[in-house]
């Protein structure tokens, strides 16, 4: 779950662009994984390098191919932008495989281990500590290389890069390009632990953006932060209330945030 | 010569049932259905320019008020749809005094209003007393006096006054002051605020107005299809269908929604009827999202706007 708010911060905090797709990136992860998984009989916790590099191609030619014409359109026209995005490809997924729930089987999926007197899912266990990997690997991607540097630099200030000499329009692409590969290695990974359809898309997109605003919109710690805090929120809730309402514990949430503290808990601009 | 166009166009919608066959009947109803939709989006989300993106939770709200009434107290559907649409509006005044107040622009105001309507949906859907996640289901009674006809045509003739009335409450927008300050809004708020227009006020005025308007479609829409379910009446799906009809068709222009729900309700009810039966569900929805990115590269006005323009160039 952070693993793709992470992505999703990435995309927005450097290109301004709101990725309304991102849920539905995340679904088309999902079912690569699924397919290399019962076609190929890849265990999704190897196959998810396939699928993000898969998503990392599809994120640069949404990109190129749409995102480049509009940037400077006003925001609103990106949000639709998306939106049609979002709802082509939630919809050839719902074409392609079918409204049914698929489940991908992963032999690590069924094990568990006994610490004391707690049982550890390992399945959850390895999905996390692998989320955890690549977000640590995507930080110091991102403040120790020559391109993640030209990131954040276009991130920061689009107008100084291109004058001292960066390529903007690629770093915005590339930049699309791994936003999107988090996510899709994000789907890859908690493919093993729900069982998922094509109708997710739309609601992980809501969880996703109510991830980054709570952590804070363009922040990446704040987005893994984030993602935490909600994961955690949403569990007292499903505890507390029941757990049909613990959706409902996010979304108040997400609306205290906007009205008062809109930059999120992390994140240094006011919008 | 708009008078005359706009005579003539309503004097054929008011003649067209009469030829039409039982399905074109019901597309039209549709078409009219959702056109009535989008022109209430409009005032708020097309000539203030706030993109409200949680609308179906007034549908939601307008059409659960009017079931629930006359469910418990027996109120005529006919009145409690008013009910339901002051309901609708008092919400939406809530929400948009929320996000205006505290200055919410653009995507945090989308989220705002996506949010609320989240928040409306599953409350909906856990509280058993209006049906749970279940939904609510109306007896058809095929009386008119509970809002049930035996005859689509009469459903036509509500849809297409509902539509009138809210292209009338569109035009009286668009000819006022009011019109003028929500356009100078959405082009440029901090000049308008500087210039001393009290921008909260036309904005939750905009906002009260268009979610009124769409409260009332709440029991159009219950009576019509027999049942309120959560996911359907407060679902993100719903206001997708509410937006796209403007927005393709010109957001912000008097006959935009119309002639938005015009190309795309024939074809989204071609594309189910094509697709739907080899289990090619959501063929519609492929569709629609090709056309949005279409519209958003090549007409980003849309479809209204750029007739005008084409027309203007060539002088016929």
């Amino acid at each position: 779950m952070s693993l793709m708010a992470v992505g999703l911060s990435l995309i927005f905090g450097v290109m301004r662009v709101v990725n309304f797709a991102h849920g539905d990136m995340m679904v088309w992860g999902m079912y690569l994984a699924w397919l290399l998984a019962s076609r190929l009989g890849i265990d999704p916790y190897l196959g998810f390098v396939a699928c993000a590099a898969a998503l990392f191609v599809l994120g640069l030619a949404i990109q190129r191919g749409l995102v480049d014409r509009i940037v400077d359109a006003p925001h609103e026209m990106q949000i639709l932008l998306m939106l049609g995005v979002a709802l082509i490809l939630e919809n050839t997924a719902l074409l392609v495989f079918g409204p049914e729930p698929v489940r991908v089987r992963s032999p690590l999926a069924a094990a568990t281990w006994y610490v004391g007197p707690l049982y550890v899912d390992v399945a959850r266990l390895l999905t996390f500590a692998v989320a955890m990997a690549l977000t640590v690997a995507l930080y110091a991607f991102l403040f120790h290389t020559d391109l993640g540097r030209s990131i954040r630099a276009a991130a920061d200030n689009p107008y100084g890069a291109l004058v001292i000499g960066t390529d903007v329009r690629r770093v915005y692409a590339v930049a699309f390009g791994i936003g999107a590969a988090c996510v899709g290695a994000a789907g890859a990974l908690t493919a093993p632990i729900v069982p998922f359809s094509p109708s997710l898309g739309l609601s992980a997109s809501v969880a996703s953006f109510n991830i980054v605003i709570i952590g804070g919109l363009g922040s990446l710690l704040g987005a893994f932060i984030g993602g935490l805090l909600v994961s955690v929120a949403e569990s007292l809730g499903a505890v507390f209330l029941s757990p049909s309402l613990k959706e409902l514990v996010s979304f108040s949430l997400l609306i205290l945030i906007l009205l008062f503290r809109p930059a999120g808990l992390f994140g240094k601009r006011a919008p | 010569m708009k008078w005359i166009g706009a005579v003539a166009a309503t004097a054929v919608a008011l003649v067209l049932p009469a030829v039409l066959g039982p399905y074109p009947l019901a597309i039209a109803i549709n078409v009219l259905f959702f056109a009535y939709l989008g022109q209430a989006w409009n005032i708020i989300g097309g000539y203030a320019g706030q993109l409200s993106a949680g609308h179906a939770v007034f549908v939601g709200v307008g059409g659960y008020a009017t079931a629930v009434l006359a469910a418990e107290t027996g109120l005529t559907p006919w009145v409690g749809m008013f009910v339901g649409a002051a309901l609708a509006g008092a919400l939406g005044g809530v929400i948009g005094y929320l996000g205006f107040r505290f200055g919410l622009r653009g995507f945090y105001f989308v989220l705002l209003t996506v949010a609320f309507a989240e928040v409306c949906r599953i409350v909906v859907s856990n509280w058993e007393r209006v049906g749970g996640a279940v939904g609510l289901y109306i007896t058809f009674t095929g009386d008119p006096r509970r809002l049930s006809f035996q005859d689509d045509r009469a459903w036509y003739y509500v849809a297409l006054c509902l539509l009138l009335l809210a292209t009338a409450v569109a035009w009286a927008v668009e000819r006022r002051r009011f019109g003028i300050y929500l356009t100078a809004i959405r082009e440029d708020e901090v000049a308008c605020e500087a210039l001393g227009v009290d921008t909260l006020r036309y904005k939750l005025l905009a906002m009260v107005l268009s979610s009124f308007l769409t409260g009332l479609a709440g029991a159009f829409y219950a009576y019509r299809y027999s049942s309120l379910q959560p996911n359907a009446v407060f679902g993100i799906p719903l206001s997708v269908e509410i937006i796209i009809r403007p927005i393709v068709g010109g957001a912000g222009t008097l006959l935009g929604p119309l002639v938005g729900s015009l190309i795309l309700t024939p074809l989204g009810e071609l594309s189910r009827a094509l697709f739907g039966q080899g289990g090619w569900h959501g063929a519609h929805l492929v569709m629609y999202g090709v056309l949005l990115v279409a519209v958003v590269l090549f007409v980003p006005q849309g479809v209204v706007p750029w007739l005008r323009d084409l027309l203007r160039r060539k002088p016929a």
